[in-house]
Formats: C-alpha cells, sequence, structure tokens
C-alpha cells in the first residue's frame, strides 16, 4: 500500500480564489476606482437621473401632498389604521441592514470579500434609511407635532411612554442611521484623501480635501483609525440586530393575532439582511455591467457568496413563516388560527389577501432555493431575476403581515377591506426616485469601492508576498 | 526660497510594503521616536515593527461608552419615576419595569461610543489639520496610491540631515529629500 507523503500545501482545488482577480496592482485599484468620478459625466448617468429625479420629485410633491391635506389622502382607514406606510418603512429600513452586516458583522468574521461591496452597501444603507424614516415622520399626519416623539416634555410637561416600542423604534432608528453616517464616512477618509491628491481641478481637490481631514495615511493615525473602525464595526453589530427587533416590537408587544409572537426578532432580522442582500445584489450588478473594469473586484465568487446569504436567509424566513404555521395549528388561539389560515392563507376561501400571501411564499421560500445549484449563483441574470423576486417578497411579506391582521381581526363586524390611494402608491415609487437618485449621486462624486481595504487584500499588500519581479 | 525655510524633515520612499516593514524596524533599532511611515492602507505588522502598542481608543470609547449608559438610566427613569409617571395597562414602575427600559438604553450607550469612537479618532490623529509640512514633499502624495514613504522628523534628537540621509538609503529608501516647514 503506497502512502503519500503529508503535504502542508492547500491542494489546488481548496485554494481560495484570488479575492482581485487578474493579479491587479496597487496603483490598478486607485485608479480604475477614482476614474468612474474623474471621467467626464457619462450619458447613460446624465439619462438615468433624468428619469430618477423626477420620480423623486413626484415623491416629494405627494410628501407634500398629504402633509397639506392629512392622512386621509391614503387609503388608510378603519380597521387598518397602518398599511402601505408602515410596510414601505419596515421594507427599507430592512433593505438597509444589508449594509451594516456587510460592513460590520461580515469584518468581524474576517470575511474580507467584502472589501469591494460594503462601501457601496453602507450608501445604500443610508439611502434606504433615508427613505425609511420618511413613512413614520408623515403618517403620523400632524408633521408639525411629530417632535412629540423626542424625549423631552411635550404640553403639559408630559412626557413620552419610554416602555412603549414605538419610542424604542425613534431612538433604534436614529441611532442606526447617525452611526451608519460614521462608519460610513470613516471608511471614506482615506479614499477621499486618494482622491483629493489626485484631483486635478483646484475646486475638487479642495473640496475632497475637507472631506479627507488632512488624511495623511501615518501608520501612527492607521492604528487609530482601524481601532475605531473594529470598535464602530463591534458596536454596529448588535445595533443592526437592535433595529430590526425593535422594529418588530411594534408587532410583537401587540395583541394581533398573527403579530403577537415571540419569533418575530430573529424572523425580521433575517428577513431584513435577506431583503438587503437581494437590493445590494440589484444594484451592484447593473453597476459592475456599466463599469468593466470593477469586474476583477466585483467577482463572480463575490456574488456567489452573496446569493448563498440569500439562500441561507431565505431559508431562515421560510422557516419562520412554516414555524407561524405550525404554532397557529398546534395551538389553541382560534384567532391565531384564523389569521393564519383564513386571512393569509386562505384555506377555506374568507380570506381576502391570500394572493400577498402566496406571492410572499413563492417570492422568499420557493425563488431562492435554485440558489441550491452552483451555476444558479454565478448566473447574473438568474441572479438578478431571483433578486427581483425577493425583493417583491419581502414587500409583501410586510404587508401581509400588517394588512390581514388588522383587516380581518377578531370581530367580523369590524373588518374593513383595504386598498391603497393613488398618492400613497405614488409616495412609495417616489422613495424609489428618492433612493435611486442618492445613488446616482453617490457613484458619481464618490470611490464607489473602498479603494484602500480592497488595496489591503491585495496579495502585494502582505509584507511577506514576494513579487515575481523579483 | 525654499532653502530659507526650517527643515521639518527627511522623506523617503520604498518600493513595497515588505521593504518599509524592514525599513521601519532598523528605524526603530537606530533608536528614532519622531518618525512615521505613510501607506495606502495599514500594513500588518507595522504596530509591532514601529514598536508602537495597542491604540488607546478603545479606553475612550469605553468611557464614552458608560456615559451612554448612564444618560440612558437617567432618561427612561427620571421621567417615568419621578416626573411623570405614565401608567399603562396597570403596570407599576418598579425594578420589573426594568426590560422595557433596555432598548432605549442600549441605543444611547451604542449612539455615545460611537460618537467617542470617531471623535477620539480625529482628535488622536490630529485630524481637521488641512497644511501639514509632509505635503511640501511633492512625492508624498504617493501614498495615496502606491507609494510606501517614511518620513523622519527634524526634531527627533538622532536626526541629521547628512547621515540621517545616508541611513536612509542604506536601508533602502528612494528618493530621499529634504522636507521643509
Amino acid at each position: 500500500m503506497s502512502k503519500t507523503a503529508l503535504s502542508l500545501e492547500t491542494p489546488p482545488d481548496l485554494k481560495r480564489p484570488a479575492l482581485v482577480s487578474n493579479d491587479r496592482s496597487i496603483g490598478w485599484v486607485s485608479h480604475n476606482v477614482c476614474d468612474i468620478v474623474e471621467a467626464p459625466t457619462p450619458k447613460w448617468w446624465l439619462l438615468a437621473i433624468s428619469i430618477t429625479s423626477p420620480i423623486a420629485l413626484m415623491g416629494l410633491i405627494c410628501i407634500i401632498y398629504q402633509i397639506s391635506n392629512g392622512v386621509g389622502v391614503w387609503g388608510e382607514n378603519h380597521p387598518n389604521g397602518w398599511a402601505w406606510d408602515i410596510t414601505n418603512f419596515v421594507f427599507w429600513i430592512g433593505i438597509g441592514h444589508a449594509g451594516t452586516l456587510i460592513s460590520a458583522v461580515l469584518f468581524l468574521t474576517r470575511q474580507k470579500w467584502r472589501t469591494s461591496i460594503n462601501r457601496a452597501a453602507e450608501a445604500m444603507t443610508l439611502f434606504a434609511v433615508i427613505c425609511a424614516g420618511i413613512f413614520p415622520a408623515i403618517h403620523v399626519g400632524r408633521v408639525w407635532y411629530a417632535w412629540f416623539l423626542a424625549p423631552i416634555p411635550n404640553t403639559n410637561a408630559i412626557w413620552p411612554n419610554f416602555r412603549s416600542p414605538l419610542l424604542w423604534d425613534v431612538f433604534a432608528v436614529s441611532t442606526y442611521f447617525s452611526v451608519s453616517v460614521l462608519f460610513w464616512f470613516v471608511g471614506l477618509i482615506p479614499d477621499l484623501a486618494t482622491l483629493r491628491d489626485r484631483a486635478k481641478s483646484k475646486l475638487a481637490r479642495t473640496l475632497y480635501g475637507i472631506g479627507a481631514l488632512g488624511w495623511r495615511g501615518g501608520n501612527r493615525q492607521w492604528r487609530h483609525y482601524e481601532m475605531a473602525y473594529l470598535l464602530l464595526a463591534g458596536l454596529s453589530t448588535p445595533l443592526v440586530l437592535s433595529v430590526h427587533s425593535i422594529v418588530s416590537f411594534d408587532f410583537a408587544t401587540s395583541i394581533m393575532p398573527g403579530w403577537h409572537t415571540t419569533i418575530f426578532p430573529p424572523y425580521f432580522v433575517a428577513g431584513a439582511i435577506f431583503g438587503g442582500f437581494a437590493m445590494v445584489l440589484t444594484i451592484m450588478l447593473p453597476a459592475a455591467k456599466i463599469f468593466p473594469q470593477l469586474n476583477d473586484m466585483i467577482t463572480r465568487h463575490h456574488v456567489d457568496k452573496m446569493a448563498k446569504i440569500i439562500l441561507l436567509t431565505g431559508s431562515i424566513v421560510g422557516y419562520a413563516y412554516l414555524m407561524e404555521l405550525f404554532v397557529a395549528w398546534y395551538g389553541v388561539n382560534k384567532f391565531e388560527s384564523f389569521t393564519f389560515f383564513t386571512a393569509r392563507a386562505n384555506v377555506n376561501g374568507e380570506g381576502w389577501y391570500q394572493w400577498a400571501y402566496w406571492i410572499m411564499m413563492f417570492c422568499n421560500v420557493i425563488s431562492p432555493q435554485i440558489f441550491w445549484f452552483k451555476k444558479m449563483r454565478t448566473n447574473y441574470i438568474v441572479v438578478f431575476i431571483v433578486c427581483q423576486f425577493v425583493n417583491v417578497g419581502m414587500w409583501f411579506e410586510r404587508f401581509t403581515i400588517i394588512v390581514t391582521s388588522l383587516a380581518q381581526d377578531f370581530l367580523p363586524s369590524s373588518w374593513g377591506h383595504y386598498a391603497p390611494s393613488t398618492t400613497e402608491i405614488l409616495t412609495f415609487v417616489g422613495t424609489f426616485g428618492i433612493f435611486l437618485t442618492l445613488f446616482l449621486v453617490f457613484m458619481r462624486f464618490l470611490p464607489m469601492i473602498a479603494i484602500s481595504e480592497v488595496k489591503g487584500v491585495l496579495p502585494e499588500a502582505d509584507p511577506h508576498h514576494h513579487h515575481p519581479k523579483h | 526660497m525654499s532653502q530659507s525655510r526650517k527643515v521639518y524633515g527627511l522623506g523617503a520612499e520604498f518600493e513595497s510594503a515588505g521593504a518599509l516593514l524592514t525599513a521601519a524596524a532598523k528605524i526603530r533599532e537606530q533608536g528614532f521616536s519622531h518618525w512615521d511611515v505613510h501607506t495606502p492602507f495599514p500594513i500588518h505588522g507595522m504596530d509591532a515593527a514601529m514598536g508602537l502598542g495597542k491604540s488607546k481608543l478603545s479606553a475612550v470609547v469605553f468611557v464614552g461608552g458608560l456615559i451612554g449608559l448612564l444618560t440612558g438610566i437617567a432618561l427612561v427613569s427620571i421621567p417615568s419615576f419621578i416626573l411623570y409617571p405614565i401608567i399603562v395597562n396597570g403596570k407599576p414602575y418598579d425594578w420589573r419595569t426594568g426590560p422595557a427600559f433596555f432598548p432605549i438604553i442600549f441605543e444611547l450607550t451604542v449612539l455615545f461610543s460611537a460618537f467617542t469612537a470617531v471623535g477620539t479618532m480625529f482628535v488622536f490623529n490630529n485630524l481637521f489639520r488641512f497644511y501639514h509640512p509632509v505635503f511640501n514633499w511633492d512625492r508624498f502624495t504617493r501614498f495615496t496610491d502606491d507609494g510606501f514613504m517614511m518620513v523622519i522628523e527634524a526634531r527627533d534628537s538622532k536626526f541629521s540631515e547628512t547621515r540621517t540621509k545616508a541611513l536612509l538609503e542604506e536601508i533602502g529608501g528612494k528618493h530621499v529629500t529634504l522636507i521643509h516647514d
């Protein structure tokens, strides 16, 4: 029997693929990322922003119309006090979570492939949270009283109720936005310095120079910088989990059937990551198509890994859906089983919104299962299509949770149908305009890829690396 | 013109991260204290090579977080217990109400810690200082592209225009340049 010699070399088929393909140099990274910002404004960009900005404007007009006329311009009415507004809020805030997951959780777990996607994903987080924040602010009706949510005594020296999940939500979302901005900006500092030092015009050099805060890249700076970055990642990780847990408390602490479940926090967090990764890919795949130079940094391996995360979180979400059904069946609460089996799944034909439920089931549970196949995970068209299913499915998940529970609750005499008004629909469409416009502006003026971080994962960056030239 | 200005230090460029790491270890052995390396990304092992310990930033952030925690506790308990107790669903205000206060206390701890981390980093790194003599060296800004630079300051007691220049050249430094203030 022959015995092969024990080798410490990694077998070729187990070797990890290079994070940046085609053996690119450090200078290549700065040149190709900055080139996107420095090149003359491309025609497609002007075309794209001339489509998205009127949509954003339409959204703003709808918001102004709603503020000046009251919540009556929406379809919400008793018993559906919440509908598209909170659906859209949870939808957008959930999308934001993928950016934080990529920037913080994958950083703490040393997933170095995150470097090429984290900047754009964090930008997406900020813009999604901006879109999310619009809805709770305007759904209160009299926006000028929104300051009642602040932890200060309002009329007659009444303080807000600190035991209310709605107040927790105010703290969670505003903290989340602030910390995300800080994290994003700290990451940007060295890259703004790169843009500053490459800038040809005095204006660009001054503006990027102000953003770079006089960054000198000294190791005595880097060590504090890295510590700050690590701490922000460590803080953002429990933060992102807390934010969507608290969003789910808005529902879970109520007594509505279909909302009052202990499974909500982990189920919402998994759903948020699931929907957010789909949105990251929705944006990154076209970007990689438009800028071919990015293909060496955003490779098939990245798409493959993100598709795996979609498969994992989609399956967790699927498990949660099935567990809800199981508990509804196994438990003895009539209202609970009515909500799940009649109002949502509609097994006996008396439910109203079964189409929303089954769209959600198909999009979130069935469609990502195609990612068990590597061929599908690396096919950009398939990935893009599945991501659109996920985007739709995650919106319908929130719609199902909110509207089915409210429209058909305990007492049939108080049931009521819900349909969105035109203003409501256009406001939601408008937030897509706001989101995409902000993202286009970001793409045009800021480095879309974390330059210094990508440089740091190149083989050349390893001080013990022996360059083939030498 | 530039000859009349005060000398800030000597700058040298190295060809790779590895070369800079080796050079940094040698400069440290020589006993220099006012010097730094400027790189496009943090180089693994450079802190040890330069003899720098762990950043003290985390200690400051701990204090910031603690202040956030105490602020959170004060913010939820003073109005709830003293200023304006709102009784909802007959739930009492005593120690059992703690879990309902937890989310806000937690969020404020995170918020204060994050602002402390970033603010302290700005202070420790002397950011917002837009003018710095190192920028007078025309090759210096290559550090944001693919340059690996080292700058030894003239205020270092071991600094000497000629001998330090020779030392930098000996350990592999290219384009050794005198930087003026």
